[in-house]
Parts: structure tokens; C-alpha cells; sequence
């Protein structure tokens, strides 16, 4: 990368005295209109000259080895153009941000679902057909664990260990101590996954919907055993990615594969049931909170020991524990982690790996703890505050923990909330919950290129659009510190060819990418100073007119030559020295029915601190579309698996409960909070996508013991349930 | 097989395969990919389409049961150029965030819409005669066979709502 800058103290906030008026307005997206007309283009939709269709075969065992394929039954179909296997293989995706290969197993199946072969065909229809005649031969190794309970685990070390909590449980006026599961989940995307594969001579163009094109371009080239510059990745649209399209998957190697022997272009489309068996989801938990805490609230000591699982050899583990580290303080602490090894479909990211299940249990364990102190549980999370990060002894940079929970109470009228199980309307139990955010906030190296001409400015970057509104933010960026409408600026994306950038994950990729675009405009902005002839420093770009040191001149004349900037960013001192999060809280009203045990969630409020918001509207989007991910974990999502061969059952959208229409309130509002984290990055922002599921979830299981009087512990809380606890407390 | 459709006022005639869904047909023959697969099932409304004025799941139907059946696509809404209301109205309230499902949402709202002007009542609806007003429960009930992973309902339904009858 280029002399790239990085990001070793504060930055001084420019962006606050460019005053064109673009950054963090809520404009619409520029892709809007290609959007709702149908004509944004995503991997599936290219049509080149030759394009044959792939299907891919899948283990119908859950460990054991291929032997052979019988492909005479699908061969006998006009227009079948053979069986792809080999070597290259994955058996499950890139880990995000692998940036190599994963495992490529052979002829080794590790989990049910696994995609062992690809067949390809003149049509998608003869395709699919050949696929299913396809005779597979195995020799099955039966027995492979598939339960997380009896399989076999390990204890990676990396645990917290902070004074004596057994002693501090013993010794708390009121402890809580309680078991919570959350079962797997998936992030179902509503593009299937997709690749589009074409060769010329030995340079392999891909599309492909996923989520980080320089990681993606490395793991291709390493996986098909080729430079990497004979690789090029573009994904302009990608239809969802929640974490589902971090790394190179099946459908990218397959279709590489096959239309290199096949000399035409190849497209793999997964099937909505081969999403389900073969990408990666997050895993399911067993979690033990403890808690212990002086009369006053005051915490003496937490303890979050977590269970998970995934494949062996796969290195991700879900940090379930994440916010736990660093949400609330207290001298006692205790952090540790079991691994279940066994042969379900691995785990990876899915939207705020860790904190989107971890948090039910730290949440709803406070909301019990208050309810034992007979502390309103805002309070007692107002009282519990740490001044410094807990484990580390690292500062906060910007915290907006308190001020979320206090607007927040005050606009959600949080005082009119009555005693467990006393409101109610008919049928309908009604009540409010509470519950914190918080998602810690990285800087991931990233790079960007920007160009200005008379035109107007051009920014291009690898970074991906996955509906998170890079196209929006990046532009803003560019458009306030040259001084252009926004209209004279233009953004080009997700192309590997172009500067890389973070990608889309873990909530970084606006403030990464974001900051790249700044930086590349701001050595744009100097450079405009030099041809003005004033100190960088004093120069103002202000729609269209630049000036300094007394000095005017027309954008356009200074620019005669084009200038064209790339810039790169690292993380760097700040990292260490300070700790960044978006925090928030979330409240939430639900109304739950006595006769079936349903829960309607009435309305939500999330009020959050993310540091400089870049587009009010996207981000407004990006946070609400958390909150809902929330409801649908306290609710409905939920994958299961068949007990004697950890496949996923119920593999498709209608089993598969992901919030609907009817699921969701109107009444979903956010707040964002002035703020700005000068520690985070020279943009002062910070992740949000995550954010807004951290906790919700938790917001509205707490509302559900507010209207009935309930705790559910094994989550979602589906209406048996809730039917359940009635009937146990005699209802 | 040979057949002809009107699709978005224009005559197209294809030859294909008796397997191939109506979705596909649109997709992969008639080049108008504007309208998205996102479960092949009838599961997720991402391929919705009207078919002579009503609004089905394009994936759960076969193109050759369709010979000489009008069809509206999103491409026959608007272009980017000259966006209907509707499509209007989902990029201002930001209705949508990949936009994959977004074709099928404003293809689902149209259909619906017509069908509540023509009376037809809901699972939410007070009565079953007369039209209903619709309000936002209405409308979340009648659009609910259409999934958004992103989750930008209430931004969808602010959409559809600045274009009910009421609202006009
Ligand atoms: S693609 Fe037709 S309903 Fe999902
Ligand atoms: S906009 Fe992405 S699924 Fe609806």
C-alpha cells in the first residue's frame, strides 16, 4: 500500500468545518433508481455469450470418504456437459478475511449438505435434472458426533481471569446464576449465492456476490492454484451478505473450475436449500452468566462462560462473551470459552458475531439481577458503568452508554412502565424492556483512489455496497471535502482491480473505507492549495470557489490537469491506547397474548452513539434493519438439525423464520446521539449495522417478563413457551 | 416448446423447455432479470410478477401455462429514467437496502393495491365486505408473503402507504 497514514492519535475533525452540506444528510441512494427498476445487475444476471449452468451435488453422509460418482443415468441427458470434482474442492467457505484457501479436503466429506461436485449443462433445468441422477458411492465412517452436548470440545486459552468470582458470588447481596441457549442462525440472504466464471487464455474473471473482493481475489487464486493477478473479482451488487458472503464459497471455485476445462463461461447459482446446508451459520450457544452484586447495584463480579461449535480445523469461534468483556465493571471477572468439535455445518460470522447471541444473556441476566435488587434495571445499568475498559485498563473513546439509556428512557416514556404481568388489554399482556448496545469498533487497512476533473470527482475502491450504502457514504465523503453537489461525483466499487479496501464485515467498511476516500480527497485539497499557492491548511473548498490566504480561484481553473489521489489507512497507536465501541440502548414494548402465547412487538426504540453519522438515512436503515434482526432472534429464527446426522432440517425460507412484514411494527425508531470518535478514525465514525442488533433481542425478551411475568432462558421465545411458563405459574 | 407472452405491452416469443419456471423465463430468456429469485419455492415473493393484473410468485409456475397471458414485470413500471410513484416513493424513504427484494415488493405492492381497490379483504381486515382502509396492519398483512432480509419494512411500508387510495 502506498505511504499509507496511520492512525496513531486523533485527527482533527475537518469534516466538521467543510460545511458543504452533504455529510451525514440523508441523501438517497445514488443506485436508488437502478435499484427499483430492476436494472442493478446482480452476479446471476450477466448473461455472456456461451454461459453453461452448474448445479452442485451434495454429501448425503455426514462423514466418510467419496469413492466414486456414477454419472451414467445424468450423462444420458441431452445437453449434460459433465461432472467437476477434484482437488480444489472447499469443504465449507473462507473464514472472512481468510485471505487463503480454506480446507480443501478431497475426496474427505466433513458434514451433511458438504458440496463434493459440480454438474454442468447446457440449461439450468437439464442441469439441476443430471444433478439429482448423479449416484454418489462413500465410504461412510458412521458415528460422527453431531451433538454440541457430547461431542468432543476444547478450552482455547485466550480466557479472562480477573480476581476470585466464586468468592464474590458467595459473598454478593444478590447474585444471579443462570443457563441460557440460543440456537444456531442464518443469515438467508435474499440473493442465493452466486458465481459467474469466465477465462480468457489463463485469466479468470469472476463475479461473484460476496463481501471483501481483496480477500475474496487472494483465496481464489490460492484455491485454484494461480497468481493472483490473473484473478479479477467484481461484485457491483450483492443481494444481502450479514457475514454469509465474507469468503469464497463453493459456487466461486466450481464454476472457476469448470469453465477453465470447459473453455465457456460457467454460472453456479445455489439452490435456497444448498444456502442453508453449505454456508456458513452461526453457531448455536450454551451460556452460563453469573452475576453478584452489592445492595446498591453495584456489581462485584461477572462471569459469561459460553459453549459453541464448529468443525475441527475451522479456526472462527464465535465470541459470545465480546460485550461482556467491557460493558459493565466489577473487580471479578471471569471469561471462558468451550469449543464443541463436531459434524454439524461449520459456524462463522453472522451479523455482530458474539454480541448478537452473548448479549441475550448478559441483558435479560441484568433485567433479573434488577428485579432481585428492586433496581429499575436502566438504573442499575447506568450504575455500572466502567471508566475504563474492565480487562484491558485501555479508555473509552467516545462512550454514549449513559446518555443512550437516559434519552432513551425519557423519549420512550420508560416511567410509565408498570409492575411484571399488571397491564393488560383483553387478551393481550402488555410490557416494556430495556437492554444495552454495545459493538466494538475496528479500523481495517484500507485504500481508495479519487480523481477530480472539471466533470466532477470519481471514486473507486474495491470496498462492496452489500446494502449498507457505501455508494451513498463514499460519495458524501468525496462530494464535502471538494466542494461538489453530489451529483458531480461518481462511485465505482467492488472491482479488484480498483484500490483495496476493507470490504464489507464487522461493521468497519464505512469507517474503513470511508476514511481512505477522505484521506485520498484531502491530498486532493492539498494539492489544490499548492496550484492556489496557499499553506495547506488554510484552504477552503467551498462549491466550486476554492480559496485561502486571501487567494480566489475557480475550481475549474485550477484544475486543467486532473489531479488524481490514492490514499491508504492502517490502524495504529489508538488501537492500543483506546478502546472504541458503539454503544446505544434499546427499549422495547411487546404485547404478549394469554390465550396462545404469541408476542407482538409494538414498538422499538433504539437510541445509539456511532460517532459521526455519514448518511442519516442509510444509517437509519442500517440500525433499524439490526433491531429487527433482533426481534427475529428473540422470536423466531431457529435452525435445528436431525440428531443422527446434524443436517440442517427445515432448510428453506418457510421453515426458516426470518422476520416478516407482519413481524415488524412501524413503530421502529432510532436516535442517533451527537457524537464524535476522535480516536476511531480521521472521519470520527463509527460501525452501525451491528450495533443494532447487539441487545435488541434482549430488549424484547425483557419486555415479555415485563407484560407476563415470564423468563425465558432457551431462546426464541416461541408461544409454546410462553404457554408453557403460564401453565407451570398456573395460568 | 414455443410460446408467446405479452410482456410489458410487447409481443415475445420464445421456445423453451417445458421445465422452465416463468421466473426463469423473464431471468435467463426474455433478458429481464430485474425480476429476483430468491428461494425458487414460493417462499420469499423476491420473483413476484403480475399475471393479467394479479400478482403471483413467478417462481411457482411454468412459462408454458402462460401462452398468450399478460405480464408486468418491474421493468414495465418504470425505468430509472421515469420511475412510477411507487418506485419513487422507495428510494425517498429508502425502502429497501441490497435491493434484492425490492422488484418484488413494489411488483407485490402494486397487485396489492389493486386488490384492495377491488374490495378484497385480509386476515386483518374488519369486515369482509366493503373496502378496507388501509392501514398500516392491513398493509403489513397483505405484503407479508414478500421477505426482506435487510429488514427495511417500515421504510417499505412508508412507501406503499404515500400510495394507497387514501393517501392520494
Ligand atoms: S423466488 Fe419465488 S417466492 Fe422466492
Ligand atoms: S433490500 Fe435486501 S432483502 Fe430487502
Amino acid at each position: 500500500m502506498s505511504d499509507s497514514f496511520t492512525m496513531n492519535e486523533a485527527q482533527p475533525r475537518l469534516l466538521d468545518t467543510t460545511d458543504q452540506g452533504l455529510i451525514g444528510a440523508p441523501l438517497d441512494r445514488p443506485e436508488g433508481a437502478l435499484k427499483v427498476s430492476g436494472q442493478a445487475t446482480y452476479t446471476a444476471e450477466y448473461h455472456p455469450e456461451g454461459m453453461c449452468h452448474g448445479v452442485l451435488v451434495r454429501a448425503t453422509i455426514t462423514r466418510g470418504t467419496v469413492t466414486g460418482f456414477d454419472e451414467t443415468a445424468a450423462a444420458a441427458l441431452p445437453g449434460y456437459l459433465g461432472l467437476f470434482h477434484g482437488p480444489e474442492f472447499l469443504r465449507n467457505p473462507a473464514q472472512g478475511m481468510a485471505g487463503k484457501a480454506p480446507t480443501q479436503p478431497g475426496d474427505r466429506v466433513a458434514y451433511h449438505g458438504q458440496p463434493i461436485a459440480l454438474v454442468v449443462a447446457e440449461s439450468f433445468e437439464t442441469a439441476r435434472d443430471a444433478a439429482a441422477r448423479i449416484v454418489v458411492h462413500y465410504d461412510e465412517q458412521p458415528g460422527a458426533p453431531v451433538d454440541p452436548e457430547t461431542a468432543p470440545s476444547e478450552e482455547p486459552d485466550d480466557r479472562t481471569v480477573q480476581g476470585d468470582l466464586d468468592a464474590a458470588m458467595r459473598k454478593g447481596a444478590a447474585t444471579l446464576d443462570r443457563a441460557y441457549t440460543t440456537p444456531g442462525h442464518a443469515a438467508a440472504a435474499m440473493e442465493p449465492h452466486a458465481a459467474l466464471a469466465e477465462w480468457e487464455g489463463d485469466h479468470l474473471t469472476l463475479h461473484g456476490a460476496l463481501q471483501m473482493i481483496r480477500y475474496n481475489k487472494a483465496e481464489l487464486a490460492d484455491a485454484i492454484g494461480v497468481k493472483p493477478e490473473q484473478v479479477r473479482v467484481l461484485a457491483p451488487y450483492i443481494g444481502g451478505g450479514f457475514g454469509s458472503k465474507l469468503g469464497i464459497s463453493a459456487e466461486h471455485i466450481s464454476a472457476a473450475l469448470a469453465a477453465r476445462a470447459l473453455k465457456r463461461p460457467v454460472r453456479v447459482v445455489m439452490a435456497r436449500q444448498t444456502v442453508f446446508d453449505a454456508i456458513l451459520r452461526r453457531t448455536e450457544t450454551a451460556q452460563r452468566l453469573r452475576l453478584a452484586a452489592e445492595t446498591d447495584g453495584k456489581l462485584t463480579a461477572i462471569g459469561h462462560e459460553d459453549r459453541i461449535s464448529n468443525l475441527e480445523g475451522e479456526g472462527f469461534a464465535e465470541p459470545t462473551a465480546a460485550a461482556t468483556q467491557f460493558l459493565y465493571a466489577a473487580p471479578n471477572r471471569l471469561v471462558r470459552k468451550t469449543i464443541s468439535r463436531n459434524h454439524r455445518t461449520p459456524s462463522g460470522s453472522v451479523r455482530a458475531p458474539g454480541e448478537a447471541v452473548g448479549m441475550f444473556a448478559l441483558e435479560c441476566g441484568m433485567d433479573e439481577l434488577a428485579e432481585t435488587l428492586g433496581i429499575c434495571p436502566v438504573e442499575l445499568r447506568l450504575r455500572n458503568i466502567p471508566e475504563k475498559h474492565p480487562e484491558t485498563g485501555q479508555t473509552f473513546t467516545a462512550h454514549a452508554l449513559a446518555q443512550a439509556l437516559r434519552e432513551g428512557a425519557q423519549a420512550f416514556g420508560w416511567d410509565k412502565r408498570t409492575e411484571p404481568g399488571t397491564r393488560r388489554e383483553g387478551e393481550w399482556l402488555i410490557g416494556m424492556g430495556v437492554a444495552s448496545a454495545a459493538r466494538t469498533n475496528m479500523l481495517i487497512a484500507s485504500s481508495a483512489r479519487v480523481t477530480l476533473t472539471r466533470d466532477g470527482a470519481l471514486v473507486e475502491t474495491d470496498m462492496t455496497d452489500i446494502g449498507t450504502g457505501s455508494y451513498a457514504i463514499l460519495g458524501q465523503i468525496a462530494g464535502e471535502m471538494l466542494g461538489l453537489p453530489i451529483d458531480k461525483v461518481s462511485v465505482h466499487l467492488a472491482d479488484s482491480d480498483l484500490p483495496g479496501a476493507s470490504g464489507s464485515g464487522g461493521s468497519f467498511g464505512a469507517s474503513s473505507a470511508g476514511s481512505a476516500v477522505f484521506l485520498a480527497a484531502r491530498k486532493i485539497r492539498d494539492e489544490l492549495a499548492k496550484r492556489l499557492g496557499c499553506a495547506p491548511e488554510d484552504v477552503r473548498v467551498d462549491r466550486g470557489q476554492v480559496t485561502g490566504d486571501n487567494k480566489k480561484a475557480a475550481l475549474a481553473d485550477l484544475l486543467v490537469e486532473p489531479i488524481a489521489m490514492e490514499a491508504s489507512i492502517e490502524s495504529g497507536e489508538t488501537a492500543k491506547t483506546h478502546f472504541s465501541s458503539g454503544f446505544g440502548a434499546h427499549f422495547a414494548e411487546v404485547a404478549v397474548s394469554e390465550i396462545t402465547g404469541e408476542v407482538r412487538v409494538r414498538r422499538i426504540l433504539g437510541v445509539f452513539g456511532v460517532g459521526r453519522v455519514l448518511n442519516e438515512k442509510t444509517a437509519r436503515s442500517q440500525a433499524v434493519g439490526g433491531m429487527i434482526w433482533g426481534v427475529g432472534s428473540a422470536l423466531h429464527e431457529e435452525l435445528s438439525h436431525d440428531p443422527r446426522t446434524g443436517h440442517i432440517v427445515g432448510r428453506d425460507l418457510a421453515n426458516y423464520h426470518v422476520p416478516s412484514h407482519a413481524d415488524i411494527p412501524a413503530k421502529m425508531e432510532v436516535r442517533f446521539l451527537e457524537e464524535r470518535d476522535d480516536h476511531a478514525n480521521p472521519i470520527q465514525s463509527k460501525g452501525i449495522g451491528e450495533l443494532g442488533i447487539s441487545g435488541a433481542g434482549a430488549a424484547v425478551i425483557n419486555a415479555i417478563h415485563n407484560a407476563t411475568g415470564l423468563r425465558v432462558y432457551d431462546f426464541p421465545a416461541t408461544p409454546d413457551k410462553i404457554v408453557q411458563g403460564f401453565m407451570e405459574h398456573g395460568r | 416448446m414455443p410460446i408467446s407472452l405479452k410482456v410489458n405491452g410487447v409481443e415475445r416469443t420464445l421456445e423453451c423447455d417445458t421445465r422452465v419456471s416463468l421466473l426463469d423465463a423473464l431471468r435467463d430468456h426474455l433478458d429481464l432479470p430485474g425480476t429476483k429469485k430468491g428461494c425458487d419455492h414460493g417462499q420469499c415473493g423476491a420473483c413476484t410478477i403480475l399475471v393479467n393484473g394479479r400478482r403471483i410468485n413467478s417462481c411457482l409456475t411454468l412459462a408454458v401455462m402462460h401462452e398468450g397471458d399478460e405480464i408486468t414485470t418491474i421493468e414495465g413500471l418504470g425505468g430509472p429514467e421515469d420511475l412510477s410513484p411507487m418506485q419513487r416513493d422507495f428510494v425517498s424513504c429508502d425502502g429497501y437496502q441490497c435491493g434484492y427484494c425490492t422488484p418484488g415488493q413494489i411488483m407485490s405492492a402494486t397487485g396489492m393495491l389493486a386488490e384492495a381497490r377491488d374490495g378484497m379483504p385480509s386476515h386483518v381486515s374488519e369486515s369482509l365486505i366493503g373496502k378496507a382502509n388501509l392501514s398500516d396492519a392491513e398493509i403489513a398483512e397483505r405484503m407479508s408473503g414478500n421477505l426482506c432480509r435487510c429488514s427495511a419494512y417500515p421504510f417499505i411500508r412508508e412507501a406503499i402507504a404515500r400510495n394507497t387510495e387514501q393517501s392520494q
